[in-house]
């Protein structure tokens, strides 16, 4: 096919069109703002064309133009540099912090949006280029699917069970069930915890997920979600209500404490499920033939 | 950076003057026990700590 405008455009439009479907906004997702979400579609369109063009300047053939585009791509790992910078910048004035872990996974996962963007373009230019534009038109949302599903991880909720645990006392120190969470002073605080506080056990399901739970990060990140939702009761200097991730040391599952401005247990054991297990503290021990081994 | 003391304990709140001696850390003498509790709510949110209990007639203040 000999009209390269067209074959570009339609390659822009599907990376652009992709783009927007991967960027999700939703509660724990950033961005948020409006001006977060306008860079990353001019992000998503410089990437969109970029795959784009590659077909046509191949075919042309332009080897030069395509070299310039190799080199154009490193422009996309310094979005990771950002967004970890925002991310990590933010984190100073949080009273409830996502934590590292979370926010390096959230930085891979927008460097890696838009190498996902430079393919859907590519295929899609590509399939202009040698089948024509009605091709186009089949490709691209098929390659925008696919890369939907390898973007969508797995949630805490896979490879955890959550259910209800029981706040209560013993002397001085809060449990969860059989799990000591900390230790609380004042009567007036505890009465507090007592009528007000929610507690979930997140028992793992096998040993990967029981290194998984084990990592702080990924505590962190159950945290940070639940709060982000539902709300904490912690000021600043008012730290008694801290909501806390405790393992149970012998068992290893996690006892979650909070005391929440919207006290709902089942909207609670909800996002706990709907929780992102992080990259990073992706436990891999069965996949190991000594781990094997040891969890029989 | 968040440069203040954390994990530390900031102030001994009790009323069994023979339990604690003097150290590093201000020792704060009640003359019962809801008078104790009262410091140790004020030194808690005056100093940012949380209030512990040591379930012997000690509470301490500290910094997490």
């Amino acid at each position: 096919m000999e009209n390269y405008g067209a074959v570009i455009a339609v390659g822009i439009a599907a990376g652009l069109i992709n783009r927007w479907l991967l960027l999700r906004s939703d509660y724990r997702h950033y961005p948020t703002y409006p001006h977060g979400q306008l860079v990353h579609l001019a992000l998503g369109f410089i990437a969109a064309s970029l795959g784009a063009v590659a077909v046509p300047a191949i075919a042309k053939p332009d080897f030069v133009a395509v070299t310039f585009l190799v080199l154009a791509a490193q422009q996309f790992r310094e979005v990771r540099n950002m967004e970890r910078e925002t991310l990590m910048k933010l984190e100073e004035s949080k009273l409830v912090s996502r934590g590292t872990d979370y926010i390096e996974g959230i930085a891979r996962v927008f460097e890696a949006r838009n190498y996902l963007v430079i393919m859907t373009a590519l295929l899609t230019s590509g399939a202009a280029q040698l089948w024509g534009v009605k091709a186009a038109f089949i490709i691209s949302p098929v390659s925008i699917m696919l890369t939907l599903r390898l973007m969508s991880g797995s949630f805490i909720g896979d490879i955890a069970e959550v259910k209800k645990g029981l706040v209560h006392f013993e002397g001085s120190l809060l449990m969860v069930d059989d799990v000591v969470i900390m230790n609380v002073g004042l009567p007036q605080t505890r009465k507090k915890i007592m009528d007000e506080g929610l507690g979930v056990i997140i028992k793992p399901v096998d040993d990967n997920a029981r290194l998984n739970l084990d990592a702080p990060g990924q505590r962190k990140a159950i945290i940070h979600d639940v709060v982000s939702i539902l709300g904490s009761k912690v000021d600043i200097n008012e730290t008694e209500l801290m909501p806390l991730a405790r393992k149970q040391v012998d068992k290893g599952y996690l006892a979650f404490f909070i005391v929440a401005n919207e006290p709902d247990l089942e909207m609670l054991i909800e996002i706990v499920k709907r929780v992102p297990v992080l990259e990073s503290t992706r436990g891999t021990t069965l996949l190991s033939y000594y781990g094997r081994k040891a969890a029989d | 950076m968040n440069t203040a003391l954390s994990e530390y304990i900031l102030a001994i709140i009790t009323c069994e003057t023979d339990k604690v001696k003097g150290g590093g850390c201000p020792v704060f003498l009640a003359s019962d026990q809801e008078e104790m509790e009262k410091i140790s709510l004020l030194l808690a949110r005056i100093l940012g700590g949380i209030v512990h209990d040591l379930e012997n007639g000690i509470y301490l203040v500290c910094k997490h």
